[in-house]
């Protein structure tokens, strides 16, 4: 390709920083080590500077153009000079329940503004939910520099916030944290987090490890398809599909096929996956290693989200130790089996987590939703037909060879078999993720995580995450389970369970999901881009109490952006954007006190 | 210009069997059902072909023929029964016994508010067809409120992802002050749909040099060279294709821009006359738009067969010396 290239030259640094990632990057698809490339320029001096945009354009063969598209899609990358060490703090939902703005308040009284930087040496930002909402609040921080770190940290405050941003290590709490059924028996997801040393592959085989690999490849392909389309396992990332049926339709599918597992895990409320990932990584990849036997695929990829660098180092090693005992390569298990998996960060964008946009990220290109059909399955990754599975879907796929698909079916309800996984946090006294077999109720999942917090009287219930809706206290005996949910109004999605007692202002609840569609969309379809900018505009002149004309004509252009958004947008985002406000709407009488004081002129009092 | 012309009578008219052309098999042929009619079409069409094909005018606007669909502005969906969102009629292909309704409320509400929410955050005033659209589906984007403070210089390029300033009263909208940074075309982006057109048309749909792309998420997406770089210090070679495929003029000649700000710009004195352009071998159709004796822009029409209306940089701009002649 023919390129043209401004005058700006890269520091040493730069090159050196891009030149490591390229270095591996042997293969003839230069482009789909874009964003492996900006996050190493950004890891090392902290923004994307023109220069090391050109060079690693060169390198690649990118225009600059489109690699600076790319560079500015994502919220970690910065393409603005700023200080080498950004604290990201967690502002969503159940942080900002537990104290997220006090500590921005705080953060700003000792380092200045959002963004801005007295000594140029660290700043701190507001960042949507960070997955560890069972620990709120949350922050991320990152340094940059020739030994860059990065560190979560949950719960937050502002001094640990600023010692870590100084270069500090602060030690967080243990995974029992966060799985508080943690030892009990009868996990079976769960089994083994917190109870094997997640970094040591003889652990992970003495607790059963590989045993359903071995199993897997003795029954071959066809057999584990047929296994899994009678467990009736349908997807835990959101959009409920059978997977044995997806498995099933791309083995008539040309070769290469891909595996991909989407652990973009960005649903505010959700942070399951980041509990598997960082207690059973070895788990994932033997399932992985199965799916990918299974469908014919010979190369995976793992697209993990930028914000959990713990779970992120623990598969690193884990996918390093399996190389080097052949678990992964040309020959796994002596068995004549060639599958290897690639482990990519993304940068800060939740629709990375769809799942056409997670591909073209993987791709090198901004993660912007593609048009279905044609599916993945189909037209997938490099436009190859490809497997795309959520980590605990994936994960399933173990007791479902050991206990066989039939065994499995009997877990659970007729159409929700198996058990799911729930990500408690809000106003419980016990957060966490739980798992249960398909069938409790609300009611059973909020009293195994303790029962309510705060002041103890529960106001309303978020299922599903910022794109679910809501549920109120007559609703606690709705069955968790897909059509149990799907009766109530709602639908599991994530499998967010997040109650808000009753001092909690809904109405700043959902100006906070406005504002998170807002910044998410990615901005490609109308009806999104613009409408849920709109929707977030009314939502705050009704929570004003200055309505433009009325009330009553707000609230009918809030129902026609939502019924636009839901029926005309490319994907998921936009689709759900206006789900849960519409929820809330119908069920709470939010807005009504202040209508009557601004009605009578419409205008400011 | 028509590329079909009679045979040059100098050649020699062939006497032995004439050379056998692979025969394209006949298309199979699907059977749907638009707006309650039976329609077939070829295998492949679009329900936008499809339509058409039965005289329904479909709305469109980040539709081009000449490029390749890219579906983000959401105007031309319809209802498929058993669909639970409506899907754009100009990417979805025809499938056998589809069933679509191109007119139902649901469809109509949904192009409403494309419009209304299109027309309430960008300037649609050079934009026609968009206005025609909004007349046929009585869009009113003035009920999202007054527009809000529009955007200083570089602000909108400077914005992160990710993070955006609390609401104002008004409506935000994409104002920003027009970039004017080399003596052919202006680039207006408050006037921008993000249609993607030009993008398509910088890179591999037309021109191959790729100087510009999409940047930013959400509602600061905009169309950009690499860090807002000066065209003058990017790859655009100045073909001009971008502006001959923007919808909205948000892309326009310095020439016209200088003449619609000093309140010269006058279609009505305007004449339009199809040309060849003098300087090469390729034979482009240019269309010269003719003002007050002076050559004020040059466009080739979307359909012209070879070139789909793309020019370079020589028969778009290089008219200079036409208008110094007189
Ligand atoms: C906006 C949006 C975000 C999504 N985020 C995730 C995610 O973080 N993780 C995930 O597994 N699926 C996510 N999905 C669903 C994926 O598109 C896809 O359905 C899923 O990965 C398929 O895997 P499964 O069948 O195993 O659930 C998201 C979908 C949308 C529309
Ligand atoms: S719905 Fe929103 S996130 Fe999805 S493609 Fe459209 S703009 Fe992007
Ligand atoms: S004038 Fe041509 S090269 Fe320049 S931006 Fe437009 S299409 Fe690209
Ligand atoms: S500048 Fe014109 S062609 Fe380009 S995206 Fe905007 S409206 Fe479309
Ligand atoms: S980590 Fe803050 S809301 Fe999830
Ligand atoms: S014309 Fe079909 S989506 Fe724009």
């Amino acid at each position: 390709m023919d390129l043209h290239f401004t005058e700006a030259a890269p520091a040493a640094e730069e090159v050196a920083a891009v030149d490591r990632v390229v270095s591996v990057a042997a293969n003839g698809l230069k482009r789909t080590y874009l964003l492996p490339v900006l996050h190493a320029i950004q890891d090392r001096v902290g923004w994307i500077s023109p220069g090391a945009l050109n060079y690693a354009s060169r390198i690649l063969e990118v225009p600059p153009a489109e690699a600076f598209g790319v560079a500015d899609f994502y919220a970690l990358l910065s393409t603005h000079p700023q200080p080498p060490a950004v604290a990201h703090v967690c502002d969503d939902i159940a942080c900002k329940i537990k104290g997220a703005d006090q500590l921005c308040s705080e953060l700003e009284k000792a380092h200045g503004p959002e963004g801005s930087s007295p000594d140029g040496k660290l700043t701190w930002r507001r960042s949507p939910c960070l997955g560890t909402c069972e620990r709120a609040p949350a922050a991320l921080v990152l340094v940059a520099g020739e030994r860059h770190t990065e560190q979560a940290l949950a719960s937050a405050n502002s001094e640990e916030i600023t010692a870590t941003l100084q270069g500090r290590q602060i030690s967080q709490p243990a995974l029992s944290a966060s799985v508080p059924q943690m030892g009990q028996p009868g996990l079976t997801l769960l089994r083994r987090v917190g109870q094997i040393n997640p970094e040591s592959l003889d652990e992970y085989r003495a607790a059963d490890g590989f045993l359903a690999l071995r199993r897997a490849f003795e029954m071959g392909p066809a057999a584990v398809v047929r296994e899994m389309t009678e467990s009736k396992l349908v997807g835990r990332g959101g959009a409920a599909f059978p997977c044995g049926q997806k498995w099933q339709s791309i083995l008539s599918a040309a070769s290469p096929r891909y595996l991909v597992c989407n652990a973009d895990e960005s649903e505010p409320g959700t942070f399951k996956d980041r509990v598997l990932m960082e207690g059973d990584p070895y788990a994932l990849i033997e399932s992985m290693i199965i799916a990918a036997f299974a469908t014919g695929c010979e190369q995976g990829y793992l697209y993990i989200r930028g914000e959990c660098p713990l779970a992120r180092r623990r598969l690193e090693h884990a996918i390093r130790d399996c190389r080097a005992q052949s678990l992964l390569g040309t020959n796994i298990l002596g068995a004549g089996v060639c599958f290897d998996i690639e482990l990519r960060a993304g940068a800060g964008a939740y629709i990375c987590g769809e799942e056409t946009a997670l591909l073209n990220s993987i791709e090198g290109k901004r993660g912007e939703p593609r048009n279905k059909p044609p599916f993945p399955t189909q037209v997938g990754l490099f436009g190859k037909p490809t497997i795309i599975q959520n980590v605990e879907t994936l994960l399933n796929v173990l007791p479902i060879i050991m206990q066989g698909g039939k065994a499995f079916a009997a877990i659970g309800t007729e159409r929700s078999t198996g058990t799911k996984l729930f990500c408690l946090s809000g106003h419980v006294a016990k957060p966490g993720v739980y798992e249960v077999p398909f069938g409790a109720t609300l009611r059973e999942l909020l009293d195994l995580a303790g029962g309510i917090s705060g002041s103890g009287k529960l106001q309303a219930i978020l299922v599903g995450g910022a794109a679910g809706s809501f549920l109120g206290p007559t609703d606690l005996d709705t069955q968790m389970t897909f059509e149990g949910t799907r009766a109530a109004g709602t639908a599991l999605g994530s499998a967010v369970v997040m109650p808000f007692d009753d001092t909690v202002d809904l109405r700043e609840i959902l100006l906070c999901i406005a504002s998170f569609f807002r910044d998410e969309s990615c901005g490609q379809c109308v009806p999104c881009r613009v409408g849920t900018v709109r929707q977030e505009e009314i939502l705050w002149r009704l929570a004003a109490g200055r309505p433009l004309a009325s009330r009553a004509t707000e609230l009918v252009m809030l129902k026609e952006v939502g019924q636009a958004m839901r029926d005309a947008s490319i994907c998921g985002l936009g689709q759900t954007a206006s789900s849960a406000i519409e929820s809330a709407l119908s069920r709470f009488p939010l807005f009504r006190d202040r209508e009557i004081q601004a009605e009578p002129g419409g205008v400011e009092r | 210009m028509s590329t079909q012309s009679a045979p040059d009578p100098k050649i020699p008219v062939p006497r032995g069997p004439l050379p056998i052309l692979p025969q394209s098999r006949p298309a199979r042929m699907v059977e749907i059902t638009i707006d309650g009619k039976p329609v077939s079409v070829p295998q492949g069409s679009t329900l936008l072909d499809a339509a058409r094909s039965i005289g329904i005018d479909t709305p469109t606007l980040c539709f081009l023929e000449s490029l390749t669909p890219v579906n983000v502005c959401r105007i031309c969906v319809v209802e498929v029964e058993g669909m639970r969102a409506l899907v754009p009629a100009c990417s979805r292909q025809a499938e056998p016994g589809m069933v679509v309704k191109t007119d139902s409320e649901r469809v109509q509400l949904s192009r409403r508010l494309v419009l209304e929410l299109l027309a309430s955050s960008v300037d649609v005033s050079t934009a026609p067809q968009l206005q025609e659209y909004m007349r046929r589906y009585s869009a009113r984007p003035e009920r999202f409120g007054e527009p809000a403070t529009p955007a200083a210089e570089g602000e909108r390029d400077a914005a992160q992802p990710g993070h955006h300033q609390p609401p104002e009263t008004g409506a935000a909208t994409v104002a920003q002050p027009v970039k004017i940074d080399n003596k052919l075309y202006v680039r207006d982006y408050g006037k921008c749909i993000l249609c993607y057109k030009c993008v398509e048309a910088c890179g591999v749909d037309a021109q191959n040099t790729f100087a510009i792309a999409v940047a930013g998420r959400g509602f600061e997406v905009r169309i950009s060279t690499e860090y807002n770089t000066p065209l003058t210090n990017s790859a655009c070679v100045y073909c001009g294709n971008c502006i001959g495929v923007c919808p909205t003029g948000a892309l326009m000649f310095r020439s016209e821009y200088e003449m619609r700000q000093s309140g010269t710009w006058d279609e009505s004195k305007q004449t339009h006359t199809d040309t060849i352009c003098p300087y090469c071998g390729v034979g482009c159709t240019l269309t010269v738009h003719v003002q007050d004796e002076k050559i004020v822009k040059v466009t080739s029409p979307l359909d012209q067969e070879i070139t789909e209306g793309h020019l370079c940089i020589k028969g778009r701009f290089g008219w200079e010396w036409v208008n110094q002649k007189k």
